[in-house]
């Protein structure tokens, strides 16, 4: 059984055709953030992983998993909902998007006006939030995270592995570039 | 007070009663029968919204699935455990180990003279009272939930050292 102080937590399911994903297959750096969207770090963070895609380029791959803290964060869970939704009509992105550049809007009004400013389905969007449609699935995420060590939002995994550094987008590069890492 | 060593698995675990509210105790021996998780951290009121204490009270649920009890333990006072457990809306009790400053914590090898907290450490206990499973974090690292679930899960697998009498 594992105790001391050796124990390194590892993402134990790996990034794959379930995920929303940027990037291409083969690239050599993986970065999979576990975030919510009410949380402000996550918020914070949000530019930061903008900017390290745009550094690493194709070099990247990057995957979003929901990590919503339901207890501190009342609107976490029903956006993480809509940002599947959303991603059922082929927006998930600009739909994660729209929801961190608006933090401090997420009540159900703000997510149907989001979903009309992406031309979706709004009677689909409205039913599938309404009927919990993708609540398991971001319960399946959420525990995903659970298993993996995840320890608060937000929390990255570098090639597998949970980085438990600074978040800065020179620290995320760094640690995603290191040799014995990279391709793991 | 004498300073033990970080206790390890096989250990009984010391007995304690700690005040969690002003006029309300918890003692150890109260869960006698179920396994406790005994999460000691620095200090209630950490930097960050998405801490330790908050992502284990989202966790509770997959706790009680193996019966098991969560008691977080620090060495601040009721007054403030009740502050900080309101703000996060913790639904498990939080231990003041708070006098004599960090005895608990000392009886469990976690504490940090030179900081006067707890360390950040992880233990689960079983049903009988003996440690089954403990984690020393580096401070500055939240510890996940990750290995708890694991040390659950093995304690459904296997029975209980001290009644199999298999340890020295």
């Amino acid at each position: 059984m594992a105790h001391g102080q050796s124990r390194v937590s590892r993402l134990v399911l790996p990034v794959a055709g379930r995920d929303h994903v940027l990037g291409l297959a083969n690239a050599p750096a993986v970065l999979v953030e576990y975030g919510d969207f009410e949380c402000p770090y996550c918020g914070m963070a949000y530019p930061v992983v903008n900017e390290v895609r745009r550094r690493l380029g194709r070099q990247l791959r990057f995957a979003f998993r929901h990590f919503p803290l339901a207890e501190i964060h009342p609107r976490a869970q029903p956006a993480a909902e809509a940002a599947e939704a959303a991603g059922a009509q082929g927006k998930f992105w600009e739909m994660h998007d729209l929801l961190y550049e608006n933090q401090a809007a997420l009540a159900d009004p703000d997510l149907r006006r989001y979903a009309g400013t992406l031309g979706l389905d709004i009677t689909r969007f409205v039913n599938e939030l309404a009927g919990g449609t993708w609540e398991s699935r971001v319960r399946e995420d959420f525990m995903s995270g659970v298993r993996s060590g995840v320890n608060g939002t937000p929390t990255f995994f570098v090639n597998g592995a949970r980085h438990d550094g600074s978040w800065d987008a020179d620290s995320l590069i760094e640690a995603l570039m290191a040799p014995s890492r990279a391709g793991v | 007070m004498a300073e033990t060593g970080f206790l390890k698995p096989g250990t009984p675990a010391p007995a304690f009663t700690l005040h969690t509210t002003a006029d309300q105790t918890v003692s150890l021996s109260d869960f006698r029968g179920h396994p406790v998780i005994l999460a000691f951290y620095p200090a209630d009121w950490s930097p960050v919204c998405g801490d330790q204490m908050a992502v284990y009270n989202e966790i509770l649920p997959e706790f009680r699935k193996h019966r098991a009890v969560l008691l977080g333990i620090s060495v601040d006072g009721v007054w403030c455990h009740d502050a900080f457990a309101q703000s996060r809306r913790l639904h498990f009790p939080l231990l003041a180990d708070f006098e004599p400053k960090g005895a608990v914590a000392r009886l469990y090898g976690a504490y940090r003279p030179k900081d006067g907290t707890s360390e950040r450490a992880l233990f689960v206990i079983d049903g009988d009272g003996v440690i089954r499973w403990s984690y020393l974090s580096p401070i500055g690292i939240n510890p996940g939930a990750d290995g708890i679930l694991e040390a659950l899960e093995s304690l459904q697998s296997a029975p209980s050292p001290t009644s199999t009498q298999q340890r020295a």
